[in-house]
């Protein structure tokens, strides 16, 4: 199981995959918004997403764990 | 009219700097605030303080009516509109308008009018105003995009007619390129914006940005206050800016600085304003845009020139006359701005979170203005901007070592803030030399 985190502190605004989807290496899957700027998470991995750990809404902070993909 | 009392619709650092010259003047002030700001340091020193609403913008700072509604409750003269949120809003300057209530800068006819790109452009080629080479009219089709990008050649630029501060604008070599770049670019002005219309420039490559600050008033008087040279940006925003330019010559200074009046007048400007050029390596510069505000930069031309901006804006929106005249502007020693961002110095992403610790710098040759102190919670709500670290000296030289000793003693702690990577760029060699350009940033990335 690998991890997806995030590299900023924010808001969740947009969550692009859903479980069980089939993510590859350097695909977006969570868009956050802090401070007037829109950053996209990628994952560094290919796999299946295994579960989804944030909302559209939350507030994470950077080295959050954003889902598990296996 | 003499005004005793003004609100300021913003909020951090340039809410305190707004502050410091109404103290000066005996002015009362009321700030406004959201949820998140409650112990933000401009809260407390306002005369009068009012909470407008929930963290996000537009249910606070953006949100004209509850502001209106303050102003009124609270029977201040004026509205301070400071820079970014509703500083550059017609319609804000409209309702100010209609309530009688002065808004301190431009008619709202001038806001509109060089708000909108196309419009400025050609109001500015009427006057006599070099502009960058393009197409005044917004774009219809792709096939009128690429006729007019094959006769200025590539490359061009594409451009939202409503956009500014480098969002809306796409970079493009060719003719594939255009006709993917079209659509996409349309899309993202009408989001960003509201309003799809987009134009062509050519792309200037490698350029210099430099800017005039200009003030003018009701009574047919515009004085420039000099230029500021602008041309270190990070994701196509200013990070340091510095007066004079180390660019340009004093043949140049002139040229540009005379082309500024010139400008402001084919507007028929009031107040504090600032006329944006692009230059290239030859020194031929271009308008690309007028900000009908107080700048983020402002206090380089103060620190040469020995001028209160927001005293003289104040004076000019209360009905007084500029109380000089050109051949008395004195330009004296060297200044430069750094901006200090609550940000990542390496991939410049946010930093929100709690200041823990907080020193700034204090010594001869150093003014900073911050929004923050000790204890101060940065949230993510609102631009990373949380203070800027000003030196002078009595030349370049000067205000170079002064700016190593002050950002080597500025203390952030708690957060990540851009301090480092302001350290890097005092360091690097052509900014050392002042031989840089707006691609300065990528050439440092490229040599590490």
């Amino acid at each position: 199981m690998k991890e997806v985190a995030a590299n900023m502190a924010g808001t969740v605004i947009q969550v692009l995959v859903n479980a069980g989807d089939e993510v590859s290496a350097g695909q977006d899957v969570v868009m956050l918004e802090s401070m007037k700027m829109e950053v996209p998470i990628a994952s560094e991995v290919a796999g299946k997403v295994a579960e989804i750990k944030v909302n559209i809404g939350d507030f994470v902070n950077e080295g959050d764990v954003l889902l598990l993909v296996e | 009219m003499k005004l005793e009392s003004i609100l300021i619709a913003n909020r951090g650092e340039i809410a305190r700097r707004i502050i410091r010259t109404c103290k000066k003047r005996g002015i009362k002030t009321v700030s406004i605030y959201s949820e998140a700001d409650a112990e933000m340091p401009y809260v407390k020193e306002a005369d009068e303080a009012f909470l407008i609403g929930p963290p996000p913008v537009a249910q606070s700072y953006l949100n004209m009516e509850i502001i209106i509604e303050k102003a009124k409750e609270s029977k201040v003269n004026a509205i301070h509109p400071g820079y970014g949120l509703l500083s550059e809003n017609a319609q804000f300057a409209k309702r100010c308008e209609e309530e009688g209530i002065l808004f301190i800068g431009p008619s709202s006819r001038v806001i509109r009018d060089m708000g909108d790109k196309i419009t400025a452009r050609s109001i500015m080629k009427k006057a006599g105003v070099p502009v960058v080479p393009g197409f005044d009219g917004g774009l219809e089709s792709v096939e009128q995009g690429l006729a007019v990008a094959e006769e200025m050649g590539y490359p061009v630029m594409l451009k939202a007619s409503a956009g500014g501060g480098g969002i809306g604008m796409q970079l493009v070599y060719g003719r594939d390129e255009l006709t993917k770049a079209f659509a996409s670019a349309k899309g993202r002005a009408k989001a960003y914006f509201g309003n799809d219309s987009i134009f062509i420039e050519k792309y200037i490559e490698n350029p210099h940005h430099i800017e005039v600050q200009i003030v003018a008033d009701g009574h047919g008087n515009v004085v420039h206050l000099w230029e500021r040279e602008c041309s270190v940006q990070r994701r196509h925003q200013k990070v340091i800016e510095e007066a004079p330019s180390p660019f340009i010559t004093d043949q140049i200074r002139k040229e540009i600085c005379d082309t500024a009046v010139k400008a402001a007048k084919a507007v028929n400007y009031t107040g504090a304003g600032t006329v944006e050029f692009i230059m290239d390596g030859k020194g031929q510069f271009y308008f690309l845009e007028m900000n009908t505000r107080l700048q983020v930069e402002h206090p380089v031309t103060e620190e040469i020139t020995g001028l209160d901006l927001v005293a003289l804006q104040i004076d000019i929106a209360g009905g007084l006359p500029i109380p000089f005249q050109q051949e008395d502007v004195r330009r004296q020693g060297h200044a430069i701005e750094f901006r200090i961002y609550a940000e990542d110095p390496k991939t410049f992403y946010p930093s929100p979170g709690t200041i823990t610790e907080y020193r700034p710098p204090w010594f001869e040759g150093v003014r900073v203005d911050d929004g923050v102190a000790r204890g101060t919670k940065v949230t993510p709500f609102y631009d990373p901007m949380i203070g800027k670290l000003i030196v002078s000296g009595s030349n370049r030289e000067e205000a170079l070592i002064r700016a190593e000793k002050a950002l080597n003693e500025y203390r952030i702690e708690g957060i990540k803030s851009n301090l480092p990577f302001l350290r890097e760029v005092l360091g690097f060699s052509d900014f050392q030399k002042g031989n840089y350009t707006t691609q300065l940033v990528q050439k440092m990335n490229q040599s590490e």
